[in-house]
């Protein structure tokens, strides 16, 4: 089996508008949650969120790009031209044709449906823009990916809600290492935070309306963020020869099904994907050092999330670093995972583990080092990655440092 | 009035619970009546909607909620309460 490098990362959500950015504001701690700047705002019982603030279009891309390109396609072109540029490649004969894309995504255009809902519905027009559906269908993002960087091999959106962008890198790690394909540029964006979007997730009410605080005895809920990360996954000797910077390797994956309910989380089967995947990277618990986890805040996913731990990784869960990042940069649903890895491959490349902020009591049932308020520097081997989304699907990813 | 509420609160846990309006007694809790999170969370916005009125309870929480969900009879006495402060406002 081939081995799996990552070569480049590029990002853009509420803590920055790229990787230098984001890591900077994990080390510090600092919060990316605000009241949300959208339209009807005043009609959303949840007005906070992880927005990409201060962000123009129009700097960024032409007005023919712009009616083509939705908010997500946007932050993904942005995170995959960062992390294209660090790796250095350049897309032509046989390695374009054997370097794909794959990304997660849950809700496809989302701003793009709500605003021509509008225009239908509420204004009562009878037309549309004529770009709406390709504007709006989930692998729009995936698709642009491989037109502007010109990647003929493999390429597809995997939507699995929470766990979409940790699939797709899952994904595309198996695809290199069997073979399949030499590069995948892969992870995963979301931009759901628009009226229609926060609504929907009010219905649930599982969202909290001041904070999200991972372990916390207090936690009240999750909060909705948006952006994007994208990286570049690189066979191991094809990295080597040409002699690129590697930020970690890859080593193992697993993914699974609950099969019981569509929202509530299962501690056995968290626990069983994570004992998939460090069997897969072929480690042992006690190499772990780090776990980013799912940690969104509900009551439900943390301390069942914290019991999986503890049964995965037995005594050693004492021992080892919990954090969850989207107390900082909220729930990303289908880019999540993607902007999770940056902590990863932080804890791994620099050192510094990213911390739980928004953390003020200790929850009996999440008696782990959650790493609460202030980042820490540690020197890890080995992370994991957890993702566990409603439908009961849940993946595991396993790094190294390099 | 006081006995409608009751009715229309009664109706709509028992359209959850798949169970005649008879069957449920004022003393039972939700999970007697084999309503889970789902569930609840569906009948809150029923009562919501019924009612025109807006139901105070985070899942999260729901200890900490003022909307009392710990029996049929609690949560009729929760709804009494918003529909005779919406009256007064």
């Amino acid at each position: 089996m081939k081995r799996v490098v990552i070569t480049g990362q590029g990002t853009i959500n509420a803590l920055g508008t790229n990787v230098p950015e984001t890591q900077e504001a994990m080390r510090e701690g600092k919060c990316g949650i605000g009241p949300l700047e959208i339209r009807d705002v005043e009609r959303l019982a949840i007005q906070i969120g992880g927005q990409v603030k201060g962000y123009a279009p129009e700097a960024e891309f032409n007005r023919q790009q712009i009616v083509l390109y939705d908010r997500f396609t946007q932050f993904t072109l942005l995170s995959a031209r960062e992390a294209i540029a660090q790796s250095g490649l350049n897309f032509i004969g046989d390695l374009a044709a054997r370097s794909g894309v794959v990304l997660g995504n849950s809700g496809g255009g989302m701003n793009t449906l709500d605003e021509n809902y509008r225009t239908v519905y509420e204004d009562g027009k009878n037309r549309v823009h004529p770009f709406v559906v390709p504007k709006l269908m989930n692998n729009a993002a995936a698709s642009h990916v491989s037109m502007e960087f010109n990647l003929k091999g493999p390429t597809f959106t995997v939507a699995t809600a929470c766990a979409s962008s940790n699939h797709a890198m899952g994904l595309a790690f198996q695809f290199i290492r069997s073979g399949l394909a030499e590069v995948m540029i892969t992870g995963g964006s979301e931009s759901m935070l628009c009226f229609g979007g926060v609504k929907a997730w009010e219905g649930l009410r599982v969202m909290s309306k001041d904070a999200c605080r991972p372990f916390s005895a207090n936690r009240n809920g999750m909060v909705q963020g948006e952006g994007a990360a994208v990286f570049v996954f690189e066979e191991y000797e094809h990295a080597k020869a040409r002699g690129a910077e590697i930020v970690a390797e890859v080593i193992g994956f697993a993914m699974t099904s609950d099969a019981a309910d569509i929202v509530m989380p299962s501690k056995q089967n968290a626990a069983r994907t994570m004992t998939l995947a460090m069997r897969d990277a072929r480690i042992d618990p006690s190499e772990v050092g780090y776990i980013n986890a799912h940690g969104t805040g509900t009551a439900a996913n943390d301390k069942t999330e914290c019991a999986a731990v503890a049964d995965a990784l037995g005594h050693h869960a004492n021992d080892l670093m919990i954090s969850s990042t989207k107390s900082m940069h909220g729930h990303l649903i289908g880019g999540t995972g993607a902007v999770e890895l940056l902590a990863c491959t932080m804890a791994l490349k620099d050192g510094v583990i990213a911390p739980t902020i928004g953390y003020e009591e200790p929850d009996p049932e999440c008696a782990l080092d959650v790493v609460p308020n202030v980042a820490r520097e540690a020197k890890v081997d080995v992370v994991l990655s957890n993702a566990f989304a409603f439908g009961g699907l849940n993946a595991v990813l396993a790094l190294r440092r390099v | 009035m006081a006995d409608s509420v009751k009715d229309r609160v009664i109706a709509i846990i028992a359209e959850q619970a798949v169970l005649e309006p008879s069957d449920v007694k004022m003393d039972a809790t939700l999970e007697d009546l084999g309503i889970d999170s789902l569930g609840l969370v569906e009948s809150i916005f029923a009562i919501e909607e019924a009612f025109d009125i807006s139901v105070p309870f985070n899942a999260n929480e729901p200890q900490e909620s003022d909307f009392d969900i710990s029996s049929v009879a609690a949560i009729v006495k929760a709804v009494e309460g918003l529909v005779a402060e919406q009256a007064d406002s």
